[in-house]
């Protein structure tokens, strides 16, 4: 096999997203797997900084999008933006950090470039011809593996976490100019940004965390979390389906579109483990699990489970804490 | 102010999965399957546009028979109809496919503004909603969290969620396609009188020749699920085992202990 593997990367106001590295890491495989070269592309206006620190990887080059139409991110621009550059050249592979951005305008540029999607990979291995390709499913519960039928450009978007930023491959590319079409402007008028409301309480700095899922119940059946949260000393966390119900306000949710936090304990409990949560808190020094299921694949990153009922379970260890301290 | 809104039926996140014999899907026999989550929330945010402005609520949705029962809690909740892509054609496809196929069921009518849940809970990523609006050529937005309809329904206010509890705020020129993310209101609970009236409301059925689609479902996707497995655990957890007084002593025993994090 031989081609070409293209990675778009992401920045923000000229730095590069934390994820883009982790997409060059398994774009750089993806070609060492194939035989094929890789080239990354970023774009954004006025981005010289973001495309350098691209440049400081094994890459046969780095083009760059510089457009003020591409100051802001919006899909109306990029997609055009990116669909003339792969119409002009038709990549074999496209590779694209998995990130709110990029699943944002991800589907609509496959469809107008006649692309296929391969989304959230969090691996992939030789599978005779082709590759097959793993993705969680089921909110994480279950794994597929999945491949590509038939001819044309696949992209694959990289679950946060699955390649190792620090495994990309360092070298010397060159920056070349990726010209951006007169068809791609913004297709919305920018507003501004906010930040969410009630983003106040601060949760990466707590030692001990007692979290709580959808498992809990309702807002009237927390007693037993903040019995256990006093007695630790802890604070009260959620996962996204107990701030969305508005049993605990949004700044305790921890996860893609919450806080991210690395506590020396976080006890998750009624929470089911799927990536929008784990990427919050999965850098924590020790995590414990309590589920009914002994499926949750919240076992699968916790140190010790216990299956049960959060409800039973909690009031029993804050005894047994307690008589622990005499 | 017409709205169309896309909704999925998938199986219920909560329920405990058991794998089909042959290793390609979850056995669907005995599982309970509900109106996809952020749906759910996509179509509350219709029917208060609609209830604020006027107007009426269509639901469309592709998947086999028993998806009937999503479109009647729909039609129970206050949309006035419902398009069911309802035929074998359809199976297997992926967000192009189904993206393809349900903007040529929207394309049949008039409407100001097409809402989506943000991802389906089975299969899904996000990636339907955008390929609607691409097919239909207007703007979209993922990870809705605020719409307020603008101008006599010619622009809408969004609100939209970035990472790290940011959100960014623009103005969309519709019609456009929004893509609702969890959490953007309180959906109602259908009432009795509600579900009764459901039952006089019309469902069509399509197919892919009624869409004028030469290919549809696993036919119309690059993309072919080979196997689904339970994931391996990476190390996983120590189960700690017994009744639940002991397993809570065993755990603060390991806590203080082992991994001495608490003292």
């Amino acid at each position: 096999m031989s081609g070409r593997v293209w990675i778009v990367l992401q920045q923000r106001e000229g730095q590069l997203h934390r994820m883009s590295r982790e997409a060059i890491a398994a774009g750089q495989r993806l070609a060492a797997e194939l035989g094929a070269s890789a080239e990354a592309v970023v774009l954004g206006a006025g981005i010289g900084s973001a495309a350098q620190a691209a440049a400081g990887h094994a890459l046969t080059r780095v083009r760059v999008a510089d457009a003020e139409a591409l100051s802001h991110y919006t899909p109306g621009a990029y997609v055009e933006t990116l669909a003339a550059a792969m119409a002009a050249e038709s990549p074999d592979w496209v590779v694209f950090p998995h990130t709110y951005q990029t699943v944002d305008y991800l589907a609509r540029l496959a469809q107008r470039v006649g692309a296929t999607v391969i989304p959230e990979a969090t691996g992939f291995v030789r599978d005779g011809d082709g590759l097959l390709f793993r993705r969680p499913i089921l909110g994480g519960k279950l794994e597929a593996k999945v491949r590509v039928k038939g001819e044309g450009t696949a992209f694959v978007s990289v679950q946060s976490g699955a390649f190792q930023a620090d495994s990309a491959t360092t070298g010397s590319a060159p920056i070349e100019a990726l010209p951006v079409p007169a068809a791609a402007v913004p297709d919305r008028e920018i507003l501004g940004v906010e930040t969410v409301a009630g983003e106040k309480l601060d949760l990466t700095k707590v030692d001990v965390i007692v979290a709580v899922g959808r498992g809990v119940g309702g807002a009237d059946k927390m007693a037993p979390v903040e019995e256990l949260a006093k007695t630790l000393g802890a604070e009260i966390a959620a996962s996204r389906p107990v701030i969305d119900n508005g049993w605990l306000p949004r700044d305790r949710q921890i996860g893609s579109s919450g806080q991210t936090v690395t506590p020396r304990l976080y006890i998750a409990a009624g929470i089911s483990g799927a990536i929008q949560h784990t990427v919050g808190m999965k850098g924590s020094q020790v995590i414990v699990a309590i589920n009914k299921d002994p499926g949750a694949p919240i076992f699968n990153i916790a140190r010790y489970g216990i299956v049960g009922d959060l409800h039973e379970v909690l009031p029993a260890i804050t005894k047994a804490i307690r008589e622990g301290r005499g | 102010m017409r709205i169309a809104v896309c909704v999925k039926q998938v199986p219920d996140t909560e329920a405990r999965l058991r794998l089909a014999r042959d290793g390609k899907w979850i056995e669907e026999e005995d599982l309970p399957f509900v109106l996809n989550e952020s749906d759910e929330y996509a179509l509350e945010e219709a029917l208060a546009i609609t209830e604020k402005l006027g107007g009426e609520v269509v639901v469309f949705s592709l998947g086999p028979e028993r998806a009937k029962e999503a479109l009647r809690k729909a039609l129970a909740l206050g949309a006035v109809r419902a398009v069911h892509l309802n035929d074998n054609a359809f199976a297997g496809g992926d967000a192009l496919a189904n993206g393809r196929a349900l903007a040529a069921a929207i394309r049949r009518e008039e409407f100001d503004l097409v809402l989506t849940g943000s991802q389906s809970d089975d299969l899904g990523w996000g990636g339907t909603g955008s390929v609607v609006a691409g097919e239909l050529g207007w703007p979209h937005a993922w990870l809705v969290m605020g719409i307020e309809i603008e101008d006599g329904g010619g622009s809408a206010r969004v609100t939209r969620e970035m990472e790290s509890g940011m959100n960014e705020i623009f103005r969309l020129k519709l019609p456009a396609v929004l893509q609702v993310q969890a959490g953007i209101n309180h959906p109602r609970y259908p009432s009795l009188k509600g579900i009764m009236a459901a039952k006089k409301k019309p469902i069509d059925d399509l197919s892919p020749t009624d869409l004028g689609l030469s290919a549809a479902g696993s036919a119309a996707s690059r993309i072919e699920l080979v196997s689904v497995a339970f994931p391996e655990s990476g190390g996983g957890a120590e189960i700690l085992q017994g009744d639940t007084d002991v397993v809570a002593k065993l755990l603060v025993e390991k806590l203080t202990k082992e991994a001495r994090v608490i003292a």
